[in-house]
């Protein structure tokens, strides 16, 4: 088992971004030394809010983005070894995209069928064309958009939102690929019809066989769809593990916070000490030492001076937090 | 249509009665036209607002929230008018009067903050401008008063009075709409209407603006109307809970209430249609179909062709609100103990 290498691997992955210029230059960290691992028929959530890095991940994982140090293995080959026009369009054949907004991610000129079509004949040249509309058909129908036949020569502007966000899910599907990046694929749709995505995610990973890396500020959506979690923070992980066990017994103090934002209507209300405003973390030119620490009630001076290291504290369970690898319980919120 | 207001001249709400309520929405209609026909994206919504009082309203994207908002609020803009029924604001009637009727009490006595702040502020005007130009289209004029109050309402939403000087860009999305809220309190209104503040927030920073929202709505009386798509952050907040469908009321009653037992099967649906971070893990269905074109209505229950529960006479003739055990709800299967749980 050991030398079967994951499906994804990244290593050290970075991602600064400089802003401003001459003296006044400053590095943004966006992304900053993200070691993660995507197995196969797997569905990880990467979890944060606005400004942690989950999106630059996936555009790093999708190859848009260049690291700026580290590297991501995919099938064990490093990405950085892909220099060919053919080996880049195989891996982006493997590891599709499925972005955020529905409404603007499809061309509305064309009918639904004309993005999957045409993928089709860029990464899969060897079918006829008879057997790339039998093809479209095949992942119309996977995703429930039927009767397939006729709902593919529809144009975007005569389905609804959910039915939109299927058909990016088509186009990622008709590339037969391994492990599929899906930047937030509900956060744009109506309560209503969210979990009907979510079911076809799950089923997705059950039936074809592909990974997913889910991204998104819903936990409770990530608990639903995912089989693993990782929480970022300010650009870098600061826990994860498999979900229900990161749940039921998280271990850093931002996951801890996170959790007890969550609306639950079927508890009551506690309105703690806690004044956290949810301001966004400082990446910008950040010093040593824990980026939580400003918003954390239980930090130690070990968190002003050293960054913490991400650590296993249990069997697959991952935190970097200094208070929680020295043994002691955390109860931050 | 539109009714000529019955005092003629300037709005009396100087003279509100304390058993008045805020507000009263009687038989409110609004509809766009197109050219595929009138589609009526409020249809007959009444309810009152006491003083003090904070009402939720949720539904599905086009159900008719917000264009209800901007009716209360008299902003609707052609192709969408009131088509029928009134709005009035602490005793006095607000259809069809003029902007400039509408003026003296547009802020100073009713405000409004919008779902995006980022849009809603000026990007090339200092925070403390735009405070200053509110304050001084009411006349305001005294340079020390503005300053004085400008600060003080940024302090009172937790922002340091030093960010008068910023621009909303240098300002956080949290910061933005604080400041927002900071500016529809900057008189003292009695009603703030607030159109999804939260929905461009995170969980952490959402919950932090609920809390302050509340907390300043308890310290200086205003009533609220908050819309949002998501019902579970109302649950702690609201009086009240209006459940929209298509248009119409679905449900209306007590917040707890209408949370621990929904009537009507699309409030039940809407509930059911959020995952949970506690408790046993469910196969979740969500709410099949989707909303009926608002140009094409039938005549039965709007809800009926997504509805689990639905009978043949369901589908026969429009549904009217009945009252089960003080909650409003429009579903013929409701006042029979039928437990959609």
């Amino acid at each position: 088992m050991t030398d079967v290498p994951p499906l994804l691997r990244t290593d050290g992955l970075t991602k600064h971004f400089r802003i401003g210029g001459g003296l006044r230059r400053k590095t943004l960290h966006a992304v900053d030394g993200v070691s993660l691992e995507i197995g196969e028929r797997e569905i990880v959530a990467l979890a944060g809010e606005s400004g942690s890095g989950k999106s630059t991940i996936a555009r790093l994982l999708a190859g848009i983005y260049q690291p700026t140090s580290g590297e991501i293995y995919f099938g064990g080959k490093p990405l950085s070894g892909l220099h060919s026009r053919a080996d880049m369009l195989g891996y982006r054949g493997d590891v599709p995209m499925v972005f955020q907004d529905p409404f603007s991610s499809i061309n509305p000129v064309f009918r639904i069928s004309h993005g999957v079509l045409r993928s089709l004949r860029l990464h899969r040249p060897e079918l006829s064309k008879a057997e790339r509309v039998e093809e479209a058909k095949r992942v119309f129908e996977i995703v429930g958009l039927t009767p397939a036949g006729e709902l593919m020569h529809r144009f975007p502007y005569e389905l609804s939102g959910g039915q939109r966000q299927r058909v990016g899910f088509a186009q990622a599907l008709a590339m037969r690929p391994k492990l599929v990046l899906a930047d937030e694929p509900v956060s744009m749709l109506d309560v209503s019809i969210r979990i009907g995505l979510l079911n076809l995610m799950k089923q997705l990973r059950d039936e074809q066989g592909v990974s997913i890396l889910y991204i998104t500020h819903d936990i409770a959506s990530a608990r639903y769809v995912a089989d693993r979690l990782i929480v970022m923070y300010a650009g870098q992980i600061a826990e994860a593990g498999p979900v229900e066990d990161v749940l039921a017994s998280p271990r850093h103090p931002y996951t801890q916070l996170l959790l007890s934002a969550v609306p639950d209507p079927k508890a009551e209300l506690t309105i703690g000490a806690d004044t956290d405003r949810g301001e966004p973390p400082r990446v910008i030119n950040p010093e040593p030492g824990c980026r939580f620490r400003w918003r954390c009630p239980v930090f130690v001076d070990e968190c002003m001076r050293i960054t913490p290291q991400l650590l296993q504290l249990s069997p697959g369970h991952d935190a970097a937090c200094h208070v929680a690898q020295s043994g002691a319980e955390v109860k931050a919120f | 249509m539109l009714r000529a207001p019955a005092d003629g001249g300037q709005l009396a709400t100087a003279t509100w009665d304390d058993h008045v309520p805020v507000l009263q929405v009687r038989d409110l209609s609004v509809a766009y036209q197109t050219r595929r026909g009138d589609v009526r994206a409020v249809d007959d919504v009444s309810f009152d607002l006491g003083r003090g009082e904070f009402l939720g309203i949720v539904g599905e994207s086009g159900c008719g929230k917000s264009t209800l908002l901007f009716a209360i609020a008299q902003l609707l803009a052609p192709p969408a008018t009131i088509t029928g029924g009134t709005v009035a604001f602490k005793g006095a009637e607000l259809t069809g009067r003029s902007d400039r009727e509408l003026a003296p009490i547009r802020w100073k006595e009713m405000s409004v903050v919008m779902q995006s702040a980022m849009n809603a502020l000026n990007p090339v005007k200092s925070i403390g401008a735009q405070f200053a130009d509110a304050m001084r289209a009411h006349g305001v004029s005294s340079k020390q008063q503005v300053a004085d109050r400008s600060a003080e309402v940024l302090r009172m939403v937790g922002i340091d009075p030093e960010h008068l000087r910023s621009y909303p860009h240098q300002l956080s999305g949290g910061m933005r709409q604080r400041s927002m809220i900071a500016m529809a309190l900057l008189f003292q209104p009695d009603l703030v209407i607030m159109d999804e503040p939260t929905s461009a927030l995170d969980v952490v920073a959402q919950r932090s603006l609920m809390i302050q929202i509340k907390e300043l709505q308890q310290r200086l009386g205003f009533a609220v109307i908050f819309v949002t798509h998501d019902m579970s952050l109302v649950s702690h907040f609201s009086d009240r809970l209006m459940v929209m469908y298509a248009g119409q009321v679905a449900e209306l009653g007590a917040t707890r209430r209408v949370f621990d037992n929904p009537r009507h099967p699309y409030s039940v649906g809407l509930m059911d249609a959020f995952p949970s971070i506690r408790g046993p893990k469910v196969p979740l269905t969500g709410i099949p179909g989707r909303p009926p074109d608002l140009a094409r209505l039938a005549d039965g229950c709007r809800f009926a062709p997504r509805c689990p529960h639905a009978q043949d006479r369901c589908l026969a003739g429009p549904v009217e609100l009945v009252s089960v055990q003080d909650v409003l709800v429009r579903c013929l299967r409701a006042g029979n103990g039928v437990s959609f749980r």
